[in-house]
């Protein structure tokens, strides 16, 4: 992964002093409230319902074993000895105190992490793949440009205050997608063109939120070395042209759509031929520095362990067979997988990981691989590099560390935003919905028939669970002050971007979770075969069929228009 | 009023002239663009230096047929999470090469002077009320920076 030198050191240390000062400053009554809050919110601090919460930073999700650590020791000294991990590859404590965040900052600083750009109108944390570097599926490994990202947009002086966040995903998968690179506000495509050469496909305006919307291609094929340069057109058009009058009008989408994407491709492209070619250019020696940090690491040379893999899903042990069955990804290095740690245990928040834990996961990173972890925009940890050979043991482990919960990519496997419990523009609490939804479906039998499906909450319309493109999507909804969940089926963050669409009336708490109930079970019936997903059979029968059992025939009719 | 100019505090020669207000006998003076387009023979006979203030919607482009005329520019933040106005420098800058004063007014705060620096803007107007001995360690928060800008045209990559 990469490390900083010293000058990327020096950056983040004077952030942390920086920080320190503006703390100062704050309480010394120099500066109010609100000429603090862009301050704060810049170094990735909210104030929440209860408390400050922290944001940290996971550029792309890749972490290292020490790093992990250093998680863990904050969140056992200054909050309260847990963390949750995010939908955008992040970090966030729920209770640290204003005095201890510059000191928080400068533990972070010490293992090459911070908590710049993690919120506020500016260029977000970049987001990657979480098997960037080991996946079978990838043209080359993403990272490295999403580390030149990472660094053109720290700090970037003239994007400091945009008109609203600013999210980039990178993906360099041709034929499956697993950044949902079609709903940010830049999604970065790594792709080949005809005569073999590696460029960018760069798609504009995608998002979620109050306003969905699918982004669209802008940049057929850039190049390589001007993928800096075409962002930051693209970003200079943004900081002149989008709308600041209306925060819901502000984001890049609303302006794509009001100028049509011919128009806004058109002032990119008169933006970009002005600074093309100019110091922004990436060298070949810069992009050779950066990659080098992502060499693959020393790999033992073994002999393709498919058979055993098959083996081990087949085996006696049922647990771990379910486990390896479910929770292993192919990988590019003969003898190996990539492991995803469920952070969707029932009882647990998801993505809420101990302290505890997270010190034995970090242990964990080191003797099952080279000290490397992932976190996935589902809130999951992965382990990339682990020996085939070595699963029994590593699952045994997990699962004493109350971490083996065989359910990737299953129902259960949910996203969930923190909700009303935390979040100070909740309508509705998402994580007791949640975890009722977890224990209701536990059985993983159950949920291996059910196959690929995901299920993603949000507590408002802001979106922050990706209930949008959940095949399952869930809403909080906040009637007459009672929270209410609307239910909406089809949605893909993925190659096949969609976005789901609602049955119809919403559901009280107390309905919610029977309602998902009546869903699945219906579509157990509708399927021809194991082999039409959740999604195929939304796309093929429509909502009716699922209408039909959520709602007595007498209600439908009004259903149906009910909640648009 | 005081005001920082190149990485010192000193006393502004300019006087902001609103729309409406006839305009002094003499000294410098800021007025908006419509002004400007406006009297603009009168202006540039008239003893004084001249600066256009820009609002924060108006582009460099509007006011770039008239750069050789005038000795600065004034960008406007009308608020701290109003961002145009560093794009707006960058390209009097660097596209338009304007070489004279370009000053950062209204809604300026300490924690923005490195950006707005770097964005190319050598002239602040602190908000009222603020301490501008304190403003002026703001330059020094950041000894490394990762991007090209009006203050330096090359990347850190560049550089390293
Ligand atoms: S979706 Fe709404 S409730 Fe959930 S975290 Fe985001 S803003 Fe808060």
């Amino acid at each position: 992964m990469y490390q900083y030198d010293e000058e990327d050191q020096r950056i983040v240390e004077e952030r942390a002093q920086q920080f320190r000062g503006q703390v100062d400053r704050r309480f010394s009554g120099e500066i109010a409230e609100v000429e603090f809050k862009p301050l704060r919110l810049q170094n990735g601090i909210y104030m929440q319902l209860h408390a400050y919460m922290l944001r940290v930073a996971i550029p792309y999700g890749t972490l290292s074993s020490q790093q992990l650590r250093k998680l863990a020791h904050i969140a056992r000294v200054y909050d309260k000895s847990y963390g949750h991990f995010t939908t955008r590859q992040n970090l966030q404590y729920n209770w640290p105190k204003l005095d201890d965040l510059p000191k928080i900052l400068a533990e972070l600083a010490t293992v090459q992490m911070h908590a710049i750009q993690t919120s506020g109108n500016c260029v977000r944390n970049v987001t990657s793949d979480h098997f960037a570097g080991v996946a079978r599926d990838e043209l080359e490994d993403p990272r490295p440009w999403a580390e030149l990202i990472r660094q053109w947009s720290t700090f970037h002086p003239e994007f400091a205050a945009l008109p609203r966040k600013f999210k980039i995903a990178v993906s360099s998968t041709p034929d499956t997608d697993r950044t949902a690179v079609r709903f940010h506000d830049v999604g970065v495509r790594l792709v080949e063109n005809a005569a073999g050469k590696r460029g960018f496909e760069v798609l504009v305006g995608g998002g979620m939120g109050r306003t969905p919307q699918i982004a669209e291609v802008i940049g057929k094929f850039v190049e390589r070395q001007d993928l800096l340069s075409y962002l930051e057109a693209v970003l200079r058009v943004y900081n002149l042209h989008g709308r600041r009058d209306n925060i819901y009008k502000a984001r890049i989408k609303i302006l794509v759509s009001a100028l049509g994407v011919e128009e806004f491709r058109a002032l990119v492209e008169a933006e970009w031929e002005q600074i093309k070619g100019g110091p922004l250019q990436l060298t070949p020696a810069e992009i050779a520095r950066v990659q080098a940090h992502f060499a693959a690491p020393a790999y033992q040379q073994l002999t393709a362990a498919d058979a055993v893999l098959a083996g081990l899903k087949l085996g006696k042990n049922r647990e771990l067979g379910r486990f390896v069955q479910n929770n292993t990804t192919p990988h590019k290095q003969p003898g190996y997988v990539a492991v995803t740690i469920s952070l969707k245990e029932k009882g647990t928040p998801p993505g809420d990981l101990s302290d505890y834990q997270m010190d034995r996961v970090a242990d964990l990173a080191e003797r099952y691989g080279f000290g490397e972890l992932r976190v996935t925009h589902t809130q999951n940890l992965v382990l990339p590099d682990v020996q085939v050979s070595q699963l029994p043991a590593l699952h045994a482990e997990l699962v004493e560390l109350g971490l083996g919960t065989a359910n990737a990519n299953k129902v259960t496997d949910l996203i969930a935003c923190p909700g009303l419990d935390y979040c100070a523009l909740a309508n509705a609490r998402s994580i007791p919905v949640a975890m009722e939804l977890m224990a209701r479906f536990e059985d993983i039998d159950y949920q291996n028939d059910l196959g690929e499906l995901s299920l993603k909450i949000s507590g408002c319309i802001n979106a922050c669970g990706h209930h949008h493109v959940g095949n399952i999507g869930i809403l909080g909804i906040d009637k007459q002050g009672q929270e209410f969940y609307q239910l909406a089926l089809g949605g893909s963050p993925g190659h096949d971007a969609s976005i789901a669409e609602v049955v119809g009336r919403a559901f009280p708490r107390s309905e919610i979770v029977g309602a998902v109930e009546k869903v699945l079970s219906r579509y157990l019936t509708l399927r021809a075969s194991p082999e039409e997903t959740f999604l195929d059979v939304v796309r093929q029968k429509g909502l009716g069929p699922f209408q039909e059992v959520l709602y007595p025939a007498t209600q439908r009719q009004e259903a149906v228009h009910a909640d648009h | 009023m005081r005001i920082i100019r190149n990485g010192a505090i000193c006393e502004d020669r300019f006087v902001h002239v609103a729309d409406g207000v006839a305009l002094p006998e003499t000294g410098d003076v800021i007025v908006s663009l419509d002004r400007y387009r406006e009297l603009r023979a009168a202006l540039q006979k008239r003893a004084g230096q001249v600066g256009v203030r820009l609002r924060s919607d108006q582009e460099a482009t509007l006011v770039a047929p008239y750069l050789a005329e005038l000795a600065l520019v004034a960008i406007e933040f009308p608020g701290f999470k109003d961002g145009c106005g560093y794009s707006t420098a960058r390209l009097l800058r660097e596209r338009f090469g304007f070489r004279g004063e370009v000053r950062a007014v209204g809604d300026v705060m300490r924690d923005q002077l490195f950006y707005m620096q770097r964005c190319g803007f050598n002239a602040f107007e602190l908000k009222a009320g603020k301490n501008i001995e304190d403003a002026l360690n703001a330059f020094k928060e950041y000894s490394v920076t990762y991007q090209g800008a009006a203050d330096e045209p090359r990347p850190l990559f560049r550089r390293r």
